[in-house]
């Protein structure tokens, strides 16, 4: 019985319980903050490589790789949950379908260099208010006098990571991520009605038609007499 | 496996890194092997419904064939196309078979027999297989060349397609097992249906989304009837085309072992996985890891009957049955099976 109780894994970091007494042993913080340093340096180079990169397929990939180990970081805090979607959404979905529409671009890249310098401003503006918000946000999160109850939506340590969630989302939140939900539906449908155009001249397929059509509807056997051949 | 490490008196760090690394090397090794006896045993199921014999020369009834093939391979010469993206060329493969690995590593083969038994279990493998489209685009594009190019695209619309679906299906295994761990999916299995018949599947409500996941994930690892990747009628061997030698079997290697993880994966979502197929106590003097590779070869069998006599599909007619077909009838699943427990398990509606 014991062997099984080491087996069923913590409820806060979702590892084994064996394992996360060895993360909050002797070495804990050791190994925790090399793995934290390896991501988060690897997050920050391949973010500024995707930036500096010529070829934009490469960005994309560069982008991809901060995506994973942005994963990584969310699995050091313990939040699994949201880093597995971060990898199945962006890495696996969105970032596919990115790369799919970049691959297919004809890019010239004289004039993209050329924009480059003339966008400069907006972006380093653009950049700018982002830092500011970001010193903001933390500076606030940090140093006002918000009870603790407020920060962490009262998550209770022992439940696990998706129940919380749910229990957030599901719970307190629920009109608010109901209405998220409508606004990306709204969304969706205005994507199609947008692209979506009845052409011309085209002969759509019908699905059922097929598969109803018999060999007999195409073809029929005839003895043709010598000579004569068979008329249409 | 931890403990034993420490009773050779280790710490209990070191004991833990050797325990893991020792597990990786006890799941990767066997795995290898019996992909190279997989194919093997695929090629003879495809030449027998064939009427024909198969690979029969290497070895008593051609048993060594697949290792010959990859000794073939490895002595090739390594070619780069001069117009590739060399770096991206050779890392394309190594993805593929990266990621083909890393899924294992939530497998339970039996009652304590798993490397990483996480909460996110189930969700950690869907993330695993999203990115094994990343193997097959990134070498489309790197090799620079039209019909890889194409095979790309393909792979990448198709795979996305067929996720989703497959997101859906899980769901609904999810809701009936109330955890994404893969092991407390197991035992949620025991005893199902009348109480002694061990798998979802077994369950009515469940069996639809069985067969949805079955061809979703024939679709998902490109396997004939979808496998519009390398057609070669149309792309000659799509993304593969300029790929040789150890490049080219690093695909082999990677498909074959995403092929039994999907195997392995049905067996363990809706068969019941390491439990014997009935809760009966003398099956379960039978090892775990038995029952649970006896369905993996049975689902393999029925993944090469399938390829041997199913009709490679139209890519119009792919894209219809993952959006119009299996999208709608998982989204409504996901909706009747939530219904059928609030009623049942958890007392109404209100």
């Amino acid at each position: 019985m014991g062997a099984r109780n080491r087996r069923e894994p913590c409820r806060r970091c979702a590892l084994p319980l064996s394992r996360s007494r060895f993360l909050q042993g002797s070495q804990d913080n050791v190994i925790q903050a090399f793995a934290f340093y390896l991501f988060a340096t690897i997050v920050i180079a391949s973010g500024a490589l995707t930036i500096v990169s010529r070829n934009p397929v490469h960005s994309v990939l560069w982008l991809i790789l901060a995506f994973f180990n942005a994963a990584g970081l969310m699995l050091l805090i313990g939040a699994e949950f949201i880093a597995m979607l971060l990898v199945i959404v962006y890495v696996g979905a969105v970032a596919v379908l990115f790369l799919f529409v970049v691959m297919m671009l004809d890019i010239d890249f004289a004039e993209l260099r050329a924009g480059f310098t003339r966008y400069l401003p907006f972006g380093l503006l653009i950049a700018v208010v982002l830092l500011c918000e970001m010193i903001f946000a933390v500076g606030v999160w940090n140093f006002a006098d918000i009870g603790p109850d407020t920060r962490m939506g009262t998550i209770d340590p022992d439940m696990p990571n998706i129940e919380a969630i749910g229990r957030a989302l599901y719970d307190r939140y629920l009109l608010v991520f109901e209405g998220a939900g409508i606004v990306l539906l709204v969304a969706m449908v205005g994507a199609i009605v947008l692209t979506h155009r009845e052409r011309g001249g085209v002969r759509p397929q019908n699905i059922s038609k097929q598969i109803k059509r018999r060999p007999e509807d195409a073809t029929r056997n005839t003895q043709p007499e010598v000579g004569k051949g068979v008329e249409l | 496996m931890t403990e034993f490490f420490q009773s050779l008196g280790m710490s209990f760090e070191w004991a833990w890194g050797v325990a893991t690394i020792a597990g990786i090397l006890l799941i990767a090794l066997p795995l290898m092997l019996a992909v190279a006896m997989i194919i093997y045993a695929d090629r003879k199921i495809w030449a027998a419904i064939a009427l024909r014999k198969g690979p029969n020369v290497v070895g008593p009834f051609g048993l060594l064939q697949s290792f010959a093939d990859g000794l073939k391979v490895f002595l090739q010469e390594t070619i780069i196309p001069s117009a590739a993206n060399r770096g991206l060329f050779l890392i394309a493969p190594i993805i593929t078979f990266t990621v083909a690995l890393i899924a294992w590593a939530v497998i339970p083969f039996g009652e304590d027999m798993v490397l990483a038994n996480i909460n996110v279990g189930l969700l950690y493998v869907l993330a695993a297989s999203s990115l094994g489209v990343y193997g097959i685009v990134i070498a489309g594009w790197a090799s620079n060349s039209k019909y890889p190019f194409y095979s790309a695209l393909r792979g990448a619309a198709q795979m996305v397609s067929y996720e989703v679906s497959i997101g859906f299906v899980l769901l609904s295994v999810v809701m009936f097992a109330g955890s994404f761990n893969m092991q407390t999916i197991i035992t949620a299995q025991q005893g199902h249906v009348f109480g002694f018949i061990n798998g979802f599947a077994f369950n009515p409500l469940l069996f639809p989304m069985a067969v949805v996941f079955f061809i979703s994930a024939l679709a998902e690892t490109a396997r004939a009837p979808f496998d519009l990747t390398e057609a070669e009628s149309e792309l000659v061997a799509g993304y593969q085309t300029e790929y040789s030698s150890m490049s080219f079997a690093l695909y082999w290697l990677g498909e074959y072992a995403n092929v039994i993880l999907m195997c392995a994966l049905n067996a363990v979502l809706f068969w019941g996985g390491w439990l014997p197929p009935v809760d009966w106590a003398p099956l379960y003097v039978v090892p775990g890891i038995f029952w649970l590779f006896l369905k993996i070869l049975i689902f393999f069998f029925i993944f090469s009957w399938v390829k041997a006599t199913v009709p490679r599909y139209r890519y119009d007619q792919l894209m219809r049955l993952g959006w119009k077909v299996f999208l709608p009838l998982s989204l409504f699943w996901v909706v009747l099976v939530s219904g059928y427990l609030m009623l049942t398990r958890y007392g109404g509606v209100l």
